[in-house]
């Protein structure tokens, strides 16, 4: 953003002012996470930067704590993981598949009280998490499923339906209808319709939705906490109670590798969302 | 040709009318039942749950299933003087059953909730109660204790007669209802929970302003940028919001502890002595930090593309007609952004008030949240009925907030990234 050559000077100084607090804000924004990188990767056992890893001595560094993540005696994270990735993924597809019929519902213009409707399945992410984990686990408790992987997945069901009806209403908004017409009248049956014509154009919605379920799933503690029994525990339930009793180096290996996950996993959206605007006509 | 129109008819013979509406039914049914299964699940799982806290929350019918000859023998008493013979009677035959049932102990639990001094007495009445003779239990159960003479006592249990109350509630106030039966508040060293409500208040408050004056500044930036570079500087705002809540809280866990980074830097620039480091963490301070950063990228998103779409000329335009560029942002771009400053403004502020897990790390006592009550309630004391009264008076507050933001930004604009 150049100035141009007839700004005045007082006008200049605030520009530059203006600019160095954007990078102190994106600072604040982005540094605590790259925090994490190095201080795992720690010879000791200190959570704070050793004289060795000020001045950069290989022997500061070493792959202890990744070691102890995978091989450490009672070692919890294995378990954790496996959950976290099993329930997630469950959870992504049950949320995945009740969203997105429910968004061509909503977003056909015969559907009654649309307002209604919508406020109801968006409400799971609007009511603060911890009131939806103590309606949810009277629920679970009730209907038998405490303590259970169903439970879990459910309840992850319910908290991610929202991203996915929210992201596949917005990507049909835009959607021609007059295509899924053409097909019917060419003699194809609805079902194959929305499997040969709906479906790939507005994929890239769907799987954005379906991140954000994926996401929410792999990232949910509130609800977990009420839920989980001991089988049940999953890499956030791990983090929270390694994080409330003592902070080790071994959480720090197990954060860096899921920054590593969600780099992987924003990059994905990005590349869908630039496709989805391609695909939509949109250029900005 | 006959002056009256005729009604036009489809092939099958039927009114044009009356077969559009038909069809239209079809439609709507057919659109209702793509939404039916999600929606119907989320009734069963989540709306008819919210509903059961409702219930829970006034839910008294404990006590009043475990004395109901004693409640029904009290219609007739006027609760001036001590109750008669009936009454004795009848609390003697229900207090005999509990005995037998092994729940007389849940009994002097629940009502010393209403009145300080039932657990001992309640306890000496069950070993006196073994040598009771028939007949005039009046007597026998005064002389047991001489607060079961004292009118008070019986005034508490015919209290605990209705079988819903809004005293949880007024617990979740710091509020209870006196022996005159009036609501007043609690001591004034006991109000905890006016405490919390302020303070959750104050802090998604503030966590509100301080997202707001940081975003703004970074979202007319990446909004006015080329595209290369804001592409690049947008990963700086998405990283965070895709990455974990607990890494982030761990990270400031990291930076904020005394030997931390953060205390390191200002001991290296001379700001505190080395002897003498703040703790910026297990305090309020701690969470508003971590909050801030957390919930930033909340905002940056909506004011982003609300200012994406504001025309750059418009500014120009400003300017040209002799604005300053100050008297031109502020008359013009500013109140285009609005729309996006509300819904940033409000889905922090909702996101903020709800907050558990980050407060509950780097909080401390004095930097917890209404929502960890909740938690510690649902966890630790295991007065469910209490979580759930304290979730609903939060729930409504949230209630009030989203119907101002469908109010302000329409619900169907929220955008994520």
């Amino acid at each position: 953003m150049a100035l141009p050559k007839y700004t005045e000077p007082h006008y200049r100084i605030w520009h530059y002012i203006y600019l160095t607090i954007c990078a102190a804000v994106f600072f604040f924004l982005i540094a605590p996470l790259f925090v994490i990188f190095p201080l795992s990767f720690n010879a000791e056992e200190f959570l704070s930067f050793s004289d060795g890893m000020k001045r950069l001595d290989p022997d500061a560094f070493s792959l202890r704590w990744y070691k102890d993540m995978i091989y450490g005696t009672k070692n919890p994270w294995g378990l954790a993981a496996k959950n976290s990735f099993i329930i997630a993924i469950f959870a992504t597809i049950g949320s995945v598949i009740l969203g997105t019929v429910a968004a061509l519902g909503l977003s056909s213009r015969h559907m009654p009280y649309k307002g209604l409707i919508m406020a109801v399945l968006i409400s799971p992410m609007i009511v603060p998490l911890i009131i939806s984990g103590v309606a949810i686990f009277f629920f679970m408790a009730k209907a038998g499923l405490a303590a259970t992987h169903t439970g879990i997945v459910l309840a992850h069901i319910i908290l991610g339906t929202p991203f996915v009806v929210i992201t596949v209403t917005a990507t049909l908004s835009g959607f021609d209808h007059s295509v899924t017409r053409a097909a019917a009248s060419l003699g194809s049956d609805p079902v194959n319709t929305f499997m040969k014509i709906t479906l790939p154009l507005i994929l890239p919605g769907v799987i954005s939705g379906g991140l954000f379920a994926f996401v929410t799933s792999f990232d949910e503690v509130v609800v977990v906490l009420f839920l989980a029994g001991l089988e049940n525990t999953t890499i956030p339930i791990q983090m929270w109670t390694g994080l409330r009793e003592q902070l080790s180096p071994t959480i720090l290996a197990v954060a860096t590798c899921l920054i590593i996950l969600s780099t992987l996993i924003l990059v994905t959206a990005e590349l869908l969302r630039r496709r989805s605007e391609r695909l939509r006509g949109i250029n900005r | 040709m006959s002056s009256e129109t005729k009604q036009i008819l489809t092939t099958d013979g039927i009114p044009l009318e009356v077969s559009l509406k038909k069809a239209e039914r079809k439609n709507k049914i057919k659109a209702f039942l793509l939404v039916a299964p999600l929606l119907f699940f989320l009734i069963i799982t989540y709306v008819f749950p919210i509903g059961d806290m409702l219930f829970r929350s006034v839910d008294d019918k404990m006590v009043t299933q475990m004395l109901p000859k004693t409640f029904k023998a009290m219609e007739n008493w006027d609760g001036q003087d001590l109750p008669d013979e009936e009454v004795f009677a009848a609390f003697h035959e229900d207090f005999i059953k509990l005995v037998e049932d092994k729940r007389e102990g849940k009994l002097s639990t629940q009502l010393n909730y209403t009145k300080n001094g039932f657990k001992s007495i309640i306890k000496k009445l069950r070993r006196a109660s073994k040598k009771f003779e028939e007949g005039n239990y009046k007597e026998q159960i005064m002389a047991v204790h001489k607060r079961w003479a004292d009118v008070e006592y019986w005034r508490a249990i015919q209290r605990r007669a209705p079988e819903f109350t809004g005293q949880k509630y007024l617990k979740g106030m710091d509020m209870y209802v006196n022996e005159e039966g009036k609501i007043v508040s609690v001591e004034e060293d006991r109000r905890i929970h006016r405490v919390l409500w302020l303070r959750t208040l104050e802090i998604a408050f503030f966590v509100t302003v301080f997202c707001f004056l940081m975003a703004y500044p970074i979202a007319h930036l990446l909004a006015t940028l080329p595209m290369k570079y804001s592409n690049l500087l947008m990963i700086c705002v998405l990283l965070p919001f895709w990455t974990s809540l607990l890494v982030r809280t761990a990270s400031w866990m990291i930076l904020l502890q005394q030997q931390g980074i953060v205390n390191d830097f200002f001991v290296g620039i001379g700001l505190v002595a080395d002897d003498n480091r703040p703790e910026m963490m297990y305090n309020k301070t701690g969470s508003y930090v971590a909050m801030t950063q957390i919930l930033l990228p909340f905002m940056v998103l909506p004011l982003y593309s609300v200012m994406k779409t504001i025309s750059p000329s418009l500014m120009r335009a400003g300017k040209s007609l002799g604005g300053t560029p100050f008297v031109a942002f502020w008359k013009v771009y500013f109140p285009l952004t609005i729309p996006g400053i509300g819904a940033g403004c409000l889905l922090v502020f909702i996101l903020a008030i709800g907050y558990y897990i980050t407060p509950a790390l780097v909080g401390g006592a004095s930097g917890t949240l209404i929502s960890n009550q909740i938690a510690f309630h649902m966890k630790s004391t295991l007065d469910w009925s209490f979580a759930s009264a304290m979730g609903l008076m939060l729930l409504s507050g949230v209630l009030v907030i989203y119907w101002l933001y469908n109010k302000i930004v329409g619900i169907d604009n929220i955008k994520l990234g």
